[in-house]
């Protein structure tokens, strides 16, 4: 397929990575977005990546500790972490979670709180103990995302921002080009990775793709000395103390919105900024002290089963449709590689991803948000 | 095990948050004359009103200038919040007097966050303002909140300026007024429009040696009565001058270069070109804004249940255009600052990697790195501060932006060759005053908010393992961790 046109329909990291991916290919790639890459959700989150729930795990692994060079630009990537328990419960959950581990070859290693502390040092001396993964990891997700936009243009690529993609044109079963309000991007491919708006886009191909939106919030502090071990999660909040030394964590409810066509209409952050602060005050009580100086939301979709949705549909034969459902940093550099095959080889060379196909959703009742309750508040 | 819906999302936020602690007709943020004027009104006419003002703030606070650019030049009586707060009520007699109107005052309360239902949130149980003391946090219901946030110091960056003794003319009017509480002795002042003349008379008044005002243009800006009055206190104003640098010793500011070479002794530099209205509260809550020129920066423009008083509803009109007058101030500066000049104190961020755009120093640059630059990214979408501040941390840090943001957009603008009014204003995001995790923290939250806790969506079917699919250990893993990843 080299030589070949592919326009992909959003430039957050999953949009990113594959078009980063399939210009590593020689397929010529242009990126729309509707306004800066990586502005929404992509942007926003706690930059986890480890995510042995996916069947993507094993590439995620295999390319995190690469991708700096991959992309010549840097990401922050840290290596490890570790999930601290605050109650006996959470001590129980978090060792089934280590079990688990050790039977999947995993390496993990049950850590006693004084070993916590070591590790951890804003840690307590209350913690029930932790479990220390010696894989996985995080990253910057702002400077990640904009490293795969750099490395895309280096390849030869192009980024078109602040411009909302309008429509489609089609021909023999095949999408042949992807209008915006100001030009018509013609192609031989399409990567819809346009996440809460991927409904809307899609309807206009006449394809059902169920998901939902939502708003989740995150806050920061200002610097602590840095930790030997600073990807942090536990006593039900993630996050991570980035390179600079502040603390960023989220978790906690979220709420289900109605997201139109054009995207968020806002992202607004709460008072949960309040409940977010206790618990990782709880959870880092030598951080307790830390000034909050920011926090802010995001809005991310979900599939029904909260699975991604990585497909490439039968018709029209040439769109690729990509949401991660709400998990989509961390995996960034697998579900890139993924898209690119699903584009170029039509099967995903390095993992059976059968589970993320579209099709399993083909029985779907109508109510599905109302039966979950996954609706706006009214 | 069936995954049985049942309507409801026991993960969703809905019916979780709790309900304010107390409820006012009228909050009013700021007690400055134009807010306890607000105020006595409201209260006068049978409102129930709180007023609320974040002065005094911690020594720490003001340590990185909060609310105001104080430069580090407060004298130790800051530290001391009894005689703080002593020093409020008597500078400030109008206060006893709302008190007697029957408004309910807090001082040392600030006020960090105004929430209400709208795009993008409809959970809110009713619109509210987040307080904080030293001692936590809480929210407080309101039908309006009259914001009288005063207006803020415009800080400038130029070679030298990241040391102690380079301050704002509203910082050191509170600090000779309010507080007398100013730890220096010889001031030089840049600007010369009405704010800096007042300044310099202030601080002569209060003894003070104002050794001179600099101003960029070629004669003074300020209006003419206010000029004759320091030229009849006999303090110059060198104009079409600026300053080069600053250089100092362990306590700040020793001396300053001009233009013109020449060396003045002073161990303050007060930056008095120009005040931003505190829209803070406002732009955190995605209210309106819009750009005046003439009454000094963004503005509050329209939000039914905001009203904005005083200096934050913009500055006196006197038609003199502020935002022209900074911009020549930052060509000027930009042109004698530095590659190494910082812009970013908290974050160190330089002039040369602001327009870069490259990472913090801790970070590697590899060659595609060094290559990149404001100019490269310039080519992909017009300059937005936002995403500045993303890759190379300019205003990311403990002040929250204030001694930086403003000088960022007007870098922007200018390396950019846009009109100011062209670049996005920079998110302020709450809390907008920094406030430790504990003070923060929600000690007390409802049953509703734990029940609903889970550290992502807690949807069961989300964090199966794909190798434990259709396995016992499918079951097992939603029975020890039910919808959580780990909950």
């Amino acid at each position: 397929m080299s030589g070949s046109e592919v326009v992909i329909v959003g430039g957050g990291v999953t949009g990113l990575s594959a078009g980063w991916w399939l210009a590593r290919s020689g397929v010529k790639v242009t990126v729309l977005d509707k306004f800066i890459v990586g502005w929404e959700a992509s942007g926003r989150n706690g930059g986890g990546a480890s995510h042995y729930s996916s069947p993507l795990f094993d590439e995620e692994q295999r390319l995190w500790p690469q991708m700096d060079e991959l992309l010549g630009y840097p990401t922050e990537h840290q290596k490890g972490r570790i999930l601290i328990a605050m109650t006996e419960r959470q001590w129980e959950q978090y060792r089934f979670i280590a079990e688990r581990h050790t039977r999947l070859n995993h390496p993990v290693e049950l850590l006693d709180v004084k070993q916590v502390q070591e590790a951890v040092p804003l840690a307590g001396d209350n913690s029930f103990g932790g479990v220390h993964y010696k894989f996985g990891g995080h990253a910057n997700p702002q400077r990640s995302v904009q490293a795969y936009a750099w490395a895309l243009q280096d390849l030869g690529g192009k980024i078109v921002q602040h411009s909302p993609v309008t429509g489609f044109e089609t021909a023999g079963g095949k999408v042949t080009a992807v209008k915006t309000a100001n030009a018509t991007y013609g192609c031989d491919a399409v990567v819809v990775a346009a996440g809460p708006q991927i409904p809307q886009l899609m309807a206009q191909l006449g394809v059902d793709v169920p998901l939902a939106a939502a708003r989740a919030e995150m806050i920061i502090t200002e610097p602590a000395p840095m930790m030997p071990l600073g990807g942090v999660d536990g006593h039900k909040i993630y996050g991570r103390q980035t390179l600079r030394g502040n603390l960023a964590y989220g978790g906690g409810p979220h709420e289900w919105l109605d997201v139109d066509a054009t995207g968020p209409a806002a992202r607004p952050s709460t008072p949960l900024a309040r409940n977010l602060a206790k618990r990782l005050a709880e959870l880092l009580p030598k951080a307790a002290h830390l000034n909050v100086i920011r926090s802010w939301a995001g809005i991310i979709e979900n599939s029904p089963d909260g699975r991604p949705i990585i497909d490439r549909l039968t018709s029209p034969d040439n769109v690729v449709v990509a949401s991660m459902s709400s998990v989509g940093f961390g995996l960034s550099p697998a579900s890139g590689h993924a898209i690119r095959d699903l584009v170029i080889d039509g099967k995903c060379s390095f993992a059976d991803i059968d589970i993320l196909k579209l099709s399993r959703f083909d029985n779907l009742e109508s109510d599905w948000r109302e039966k979950r309750g996954w609706m706006p508040i009214s | 095990m069936e995954l049985n819906f049942t309507g409801t999302d026991i993960c969703a936020i809905n019916g979780t948050r709790s309900a304010p602690e107390t409820h006012y007709d009228i909050v009013v943020v700021g007690a400055g004359p134009s807010g306890i004027a607000a105020a006595i009104d409201a209260a006068t006419a049978g409102a129930k009103v709180l007023l609320v003002d974040e002065n005094p703030v911690s020594g720490a606070l003001m340590g990185n200038d909060i609310p105001l650019y104080f430069g580090g030049r407060m004298t130790a009586a800051t530290q001391n919040t009894e005689r703080m707060l002593e020093a409020i009520f008597m500078s400030m007699p109008a206060l006893e007097t709302a008190m007697d109107a029957g408004v309910e005052l807090l001082l040392g309360t600030t006020a960090w966050g105004v929430y209400r239902n709208g795009p993008g949130v409809a959970s809110l149980p009713q619109q509210v303002v987040g307080l904080a003391d030293s001692e936590r946090s809480w929210l407080v219901g309101f039908d309006k909140i009259v914001l009288a946030t005063g207006a803020r110091d415009l800080a400038m960056s130029f070679p030298g300026w990241n040391q102690p003794g380079v301050m704002g003319a509203a910082a050191l009017q509170m600090l000779l007024t309010r507080y007398e509480a100013f730890a220096g002795q010889r001031i030089l002042v840049l600007g010369s429009h009405d704010l800096a003349l007042e300044t310099a008379l202030l601080a002569q008044a209060r003894g003070i040696d104002v050794v001179a005002l600099i101003e960029v243009r070629d004669a003074p800006q300020g209006n003419a009565e206010l000029v004759a009055k320091v030229a009849a206190a006999g303090i110059a104003i060198h104009c079409g001058q600026t300053i080069t640098s600053a250089t100092g010793g362990i306590n700040g500011i020793e001396s300053a270069t001009l233009s013109t070479g020449d060396v003045i002794a002073c161990d303050t530099i007060c930056v008095a070109i120009g005040l931003i209205p505190s829209i803070e509260l406002v732009d955190a809550m995605h209210g309106p804004r819009a750009l005046n020129a003439t009454r000094g920066g963004y503005i509050p423009a329209g939000e039914p249940s905001v009203t904005a008083v005083g200096d934050c509803a913009g500055l006196a009109d006197s038609g003199f255009d502020h935002i022209a007058y900074r911009m020549d101030w930052m060509r000027a500066l930009s042109d004698i600052s530095a590659d190494d000049t910082i812009i970013c104190q908290c974050e160190e961020v330089t002039r040369a990697d602001l327009i870069g755009v490259q990472p913090p120093n801790y970070l590697s640059r590899p060659a595609p790195m060094c290559a990149r630059s404001l100019g490269t990214l310039l080519e992909d979408g017009p300059a937005n501060p936002d995403q500045i501040k993303r890759l190379t941390r300019a205003g990311m840090g403990v002040c929250q932006g204030r001694r930086c943001r403003d000088q960022v957009a007007m870098l922007l603008a200018i390396e950019a060759d846009k009109p100011f009014g062209s670049i996005p204003l920079a998110s302020h995001r709450a809390p907008v005053r920094p406030l430790p995790l504990k003070i923060l923290a929600e000690w007390d939250e409802p049953a509703e908010m734990e029940a609903a806790w889970d550290v992502w969506f807690g949807i069961p079917t989300q964090w199966v393992p794909v190798e434990d699919l259709n396995t016992p250990y499918q079951d097992e893993h939603r029975q020890m961790l039910y919808t959580g990843m780990y909950t």
